[in-house]
């Protein structure tokens, strides 16, 4: 069964709020909440991957290179990955509006 | 329909509950507690039903674990009591917003504090909003009937509600009473399977009681608050197919003696028994007095109760609770609020009493429609409080 992103009307409230489609959530950008964006610079990046494993929104992702980049559509700009970074390779910048 | 016994209305509860052909139960023995409990884990451990029975640590695990339950589509039972149903009360809107037809007898006790076992309404009250069908049965046989009508009612596609049927603690559950119990096969007629609006099951993945954004919260609470309101429709429809087969009428509000009648007791739950023995007293002696009982409190039945007390000049409500610093008893706080904007409404007089166990008797209504009448304000009154 589709469903629609929001019931238009209260009619239209499946009973129980039941949403049909599994996983569905990750049609919700959950990026358009971010204030800061992680930058990465790839030349003190070891690849240890300490920065995939901690992402609590799980949006950051291993490149063909075995460098790392977070997914901007989900990544909520927590900044955990850079807190992580050892060797100092992840930069929150502010996001410009 | 079956032999006419003597039996305690707890296990009376049970019985019914064991002719429902439950799948789950899951409960906790909190203090106080009642026999229904117990006596529904006899007839599982005896292999009288194939039923799972879950002994969980709390009643907030056993509400919990019944809203699992019945969420695969399982027809599942609770019973519990006061310090118990309010131990529940965070799950309890939760399970009416994923409208999850769970089915529970609530043995209606007062609530600490002070410590006090004994009947009031005192527990039901603070469970007012939570979104539940919320009913009263007056005696032993009500308790059976209305126990096999809860599952029909909760779990029929119009309704999707649970239930939850006050049973008064002591005066009701601890009493024995002469009561029929139907055969299973006359229940079976009655009842037919639950047919799911939807099950949490691996091969048909999908979410129950999501999440809901600012966006969306308001539209899904109006759609519960009419699934709620529209529910009496379909209770009112199960009702007349109940008296229809068994011969025992069920209505939202019920009258006793009210033709004619310039007084009104409104009582809910086993006082209305006590309450028409002091309307045939009153009667005798040539008063015009009549009684009113609320069976169904959620969904409210106001244009029941409306014709009901159509004519009537006063309206004397027996509250069993307290809304402390309020604006008096949730009943009849209620019914004033309710028919605020009618032109013709009786005078509301509000008494709150019975609380705790405190024994109403025959001349306690006497004496409260004689103190109706005299009152010259419209505060409500702690009847029968002891004074200095």
């Amino acid at each position: 069964m589709k469903q629609k992103k929001w019931p238009e009307a209260w009619q239209e409230v499946t009973p129980g709020c039941i949403v049909f489609t599994p996983g569905s959530a990750s049609t919700y950008k959950t990026g358009s909440w971010r204030a800061q964006r992680p930058i990465w610079d790839n030349s003190k990046c070891i690849k240890c991957g300490i920065c995939y494993m901690f992402c609590p929104e799980g949006c950051i992702q291993e490149t063909a290179e075995g460098l790392f980049a977070a997914d901007l559509d989900y990544c909520k700009g927590c900044g955990i990955c850079a807190h992580e970074c050892w060797p100092q390779a992840i930069t929150m910048v502010e996001e410009e509006v | 329909m079956g032999k006419r016994i003597g039996m305690e209305v707890g296990i009376a509860a049970a019985e019914a509950v064991g002719l429902c052909n439950i799948d789950v139960a899951a409960v906790y023995p909190i203090t106080p507690q009642s026999h229904i409990a117990e006596h529904l884990s006899d007839i599982v451990h005896d292999g009288r039903i194939d039923a799972e029975f879950i002994t969980v640590e709390s009643e907030h695990s056993s509400i919990s674990a019944c809203a699992g339950a019945s969420a695969t589509g399982a027809r599942v039972y609770t019973a519990t009591s006061s310090q118990g149903l309010m131990y529940m009360h965070e799950i309890l809107p939760i399970v009416s917003a994923m409208r999850l037809p769970v089915v529970m007898g609530n043995a209606n006790r007062a609530v600490s504090g002070p410590l006090n076992i004994w009947n009031d309404h005192s527990d039901i009250m603070p469970q007012r909003d939570c979104g539940w069908i919320q009913m009263h049965a007056e005696n032993g046989q009500e308790v059976i009937d209305m126990t096999i009508q809860s599952f029909k009612i909760a779990e029929h596609p119009d309704v999707m509600l649970p239930v939850i049927l006050n049973i008064d603690g002591f005066q009701l559950t601890h009493m024995i009473e002469p009561m029929e119990l139907p055969t299973q096969q006359e229940v079976n007629k009655f009842l037919p399977d639950r047919v799911p609006y939807a099950t949490l099951h691996p091969d048909k993945p999908l979410s129950m009681g999501c999440f809901n954004m600012p966006e969306i919260f308001t539209e899904t609470l109006k759609a519960k608050d009419t699934a709620l309101i529209n529910s009496k429709k379909t209770i009112i429809k199960i009702w007349n197919e109940w008296e229809k087969q068994f011969g025992r009428a069920y209505r939202p509000v019920e009258s006793y003696k009210t033709k004619g009648a310039e007084t009104l007791i409104l009582t809910m739950g086993s006082m209305g028994e006590t309450a028409s023995v002091a309307v045939d007293e009153m009667r005798k002696a040539g008063k015009p007095v009549g009684l009113v009982k609320l069976r169904l409190w959620r969904p409210f039945p106001l244009d029941e109760l409306r014709a009901a007390i159509k004519g009537a000049k006063t309206l004397v409500v027996m509250d069993r609770a307290v809304s402390f610093g309020g604006a008096g008893g949730p009943v009849a706080t209620e019914i004033k609020s309710l028919l605020f904007h009618d032109k013709q409404k009786p005078r509301i007089v509000d008494f709150i009493m019975g609380l705790g166990g405190r024994d109403v008797k025959v001349e306690d209504f006497i004496a409260m429609v004689e103190r109706a009448g005299k009152k010259k304000d419209e505060s409500y009154e702690f009847y029968g409080v002891r004074e200095s």
